[in-house]
C-alpha cells in the first residue's frame, strides 16, 4: 500500500498516535495525583513510626489503624533549624508542613553550606516528630536526604532521648539500584543501625557506613556493615547521616534535646 | 463480529488457551524470564505483576490490532512501543494510587514491562495480522501462560523461601520456633532460573511433542 508509506500520512500518522497516547497518560496522572500524594503522606507517617519502631516492618496496617498510630504515638514540631530552637510564630502548622516544598520555596529556605552530601537548599524551618511517652518524649524522628547513586535518598532517624543512639532508621523514596544500593530499602540492612552512637566524645558526628561488615553495636558503636556491589549508595548514606546529624543540620536541634533531659 | 467468526469458536479458544500450556510463552518461547526472576520472591508481588501484565498485554493487542491496516510499517515497531509504553505508564499510575506500597516494591519492574519481550513480540508477531477480537484473545492467553508460571515460581519461593503464602505462615520457621528451616536460595534470583527449568522439564516431559528435535 503505496498510500501509508508517504512521509505527508508517516508524519500525520505518528502525531495522531503520540497525541492519543499522550491525552491516555495525562488523564491518567492527573486523575490519580490526588490519592498518589495521599499515599505518600501516609507512607511517610508510617516511616515515622518504623524508625521509631512503632510499627513492625512486616506489620500490615489499614490506612485508618496507622493514622491513629500515628495521631497518638507521634507529635510534630517545628524548629528553627539553624539555632534548633523552637519556631517561633510562623504560622505554620506542624501537621501539614511540607518540608520538601519549604526547601524548594526561596522564601522559605536558603543555600546549604558546602557538603559532601549533595543538600543544595536548607529549609529555615525543620520539622521534627517528638514520640510521646508518659512524661515527655522518648525519642526523636529527624527527616534526613541525600544523593544515592540514581537519585534522592529520603528517610528517618530515629534517636533515642540521649540525641545519640540510634533506634531506627528507613528509607521512605529511594532509586537505588534494586538488589544492591537498594538494600537500602531491606528492613534487615536498617536493623543493624540499631543500637549505634552517631556521635564520639566531642559531639562530632561518626556514625557511618564502611567496608566490609562492623561489630556489634556495643563493641563497634560508630559502624554499620556496608551494602557489596553498592559503594556510592553506602557513600551517599554516610554522608546524608553526617551532614543532617552535623552542625548545619540537626545538631543544633540535638543539643538542646539533650540539656532538656538532664 | 458477524456469524461467521464466533466470539469462542474452536479457533478462538485455541488462540486463548495455546499459549497456556502448549505454547507457553516463558515456558517454550523463554521469553519474558528477567521479570519472572525479579517478581517472584512473594506471590502478592507475582499476582500484580501478572495483573498488570494482563491488561498490558490485552490492551496493547487491541490496539496495535485495531490500527493495523492504518499503520505505516515503516514506523510500526516504535507505534506499538508508543502505545505499550503509554499503557505501561497508566498500570504504573493506577499501582502508585492504590497499591502504593507494593508499586516501590516492585519499582523497576513494572516500567520494564515495556521491554518484556512478550508484549512486542505478540503486538509484532500476531496483532499486526490478525483483527481485534483473535488479538485480544492472544494477549490474554499469553498473558495467563506468563501468569501460570510466575504464580507456580512464586507460590514454591515464598512456601520454601519464607514458609509463607501470601504473607501467611504455612511452614513454621525454626527461628520462630517452628520446624521448617527456610531455604535462602529461594530468596535469591538465581533460584527462579531453576524453578523454570524444571518447570520446562516437567512440560516437556509431560507432552514430548514439545521436545526440540535434536540434528
Amino acid at each position: 500500500m503505496p498510500r501509508l508509506e508517504s512521509p505527508r500520512y508517516v508524519v500525520l500518522f505518528a502525531t495522531a498516535v503520540c497525541v492519543v497516547c499522550a491525552l491516555v497518560v495525562s488523564v491518567a496522572a492527573v486523575g490519580l495525583a490526588d490519592r498518589q500524594a495521599e499515599n505518600a503522606r501516609l507512607y511517610r507517617h508510617k516511616n515515622v513510626l518504623l524508625a521509631a519502631g512503632i510499627v513492625a516492618p512486616d506489620e500490615r496496617l489499614s490506612d485508618a489503624e496507622l493514622m491513629r498510630r500515628f495521631e497518638s504515638a507521634v507529635e510534630p514540631a517545628l524548629i528553627d533549624l539553624a539555632t534548633g530552637a523552637p519556631a517561633q510564630a510562623t504560622g505554620l502548622d506542624p501537621r501539614s508542613y511540607d518540608q520538601r516544598r519549604a526547601r524548594n520555596d526561596p522564601g522559605m529556605s536558603r543555600p546549604a553550606p558546602a557538603n559532601d552530601a549533595g543538600v543544595t537548599r536548607l529549609p529555615i524551618v525543620g520539622l521534627v516528630y517528638y514520640v510521646k511517652g508518659p512524661s515527655g518524649p522518648v525519642q526523636v524522628v529527624l527527616p534526613v536526604e541525600g544523593a544515592g547513586m540514581w537519585g534522592l535518598m529520603a528517610g528517618f532517624v530515629a534517636l533515642d532521648r540521649d540525641g545519640n543512639t540510634v533506634r531506627g532508621l528507613t528509607f521512605h523514596e529511594q532509586k537505588e539500584t534494586p538488589g544492591l544500593g537498594g538494600e537500602i530499602g531491606n528492613p534487615r540492612w536498617q536493623a543493624l543501625w540499631q543500637g549505634r552512637k552517631v556521635y564520639d566524645a566531642a559531639w562530632e558526628p561518626q556514625l557511618r557506613v564502611i567496608k566490609g561488615a562492623a561489630g556489634p553495636p556495643a563493641q563497634d558503636p560508630h559502624r554499620v556493615d556496608g551494602l557489596s556491589g553498592a559503594t556510592i549508595t553506602s557513600n551517599g548514606v554516610s554522608r546524608l547521616i553526617g551532614f543532617w546529624l552535623g552542625k548545619d543540620g540537626y545538631a543544633p536541634f540535638l543539643e538542646r534535646f539533650r540539656k532538656a533531659a538532664a | 463480529m458477524t456469524t461467521a467468526a464466533p466470539l469462542l469458536g474452536p479457533q478462538e479458544r485455541a488462540t486463548l488457551t495455546r499459549p497456556i500450556l502448549i505454547d507457553n510463552p516463558i515456558g517454550i518461547q523463554m521469553l519474558g524470564v528477567c521479570s519472572a526472576l525479579a517478581v517472584t520472591t512473594r506471590l502478592d508481588k507475582a499476582l500484580v505483576m501478572c495483573a498488570c501484565v494482563v491488561f498490558v498485554l490485552v490492551l496493547a493487542n487491541l490496539a496495535v490490532s485495531l490500527v493495523r491496516n492504518y499503520t505505516p510499517g515503516s514506523i510500526r515497531i516504535i507505534v506499538q512501543l508508543t502505545i505499550i509504553a503509554s499503557l505501561v505508564i497508566v498500570v504504573d499510575q493506577v499501582l502508585k494510587a492504590y497499591l502504593y506500597e507494593l508499586s516501590l516494591e516492585l519499582s523497576v519492574f513494572v516500567g520494564l514491562i515495556i521491554t518484556n519481550c512478550i508484549v512486542m513480540g505478540r503486538a509484532e508477531g500476531f496483532a499486526m495480522q490478525n483483527p481485534p477480537w483473535p488479538s485480544v484473545l492472544d494477549g490474554l492467553g499469553n498473558a495467563l501462560g506468563y501468569t501460570v508460571v510466575l504464580v507456580l515460581v512464586a507460590l514454591a519461593r515464598e512456601l520454601f523461601g519464607a514458609g509463607r503464602v501470601l504473607g501467611f505462615d504455612v511452614l513454621p520457621l525454626a527461628a520462630g520456633g517452628g520446624w521448617y528451616e527456610p531455604n535462602g536460595l529461594m530468596l535469591i534470583a538465581p533460584s527462579a532460573f531453576f524453578l523454570v527449568g524444571l518447570l520446562i522439564w516437567a512440560l516437556k516431559t509431560w507432552k514430548p511433542e514439545l521436545q526440540d528435535k535434536e540434528g
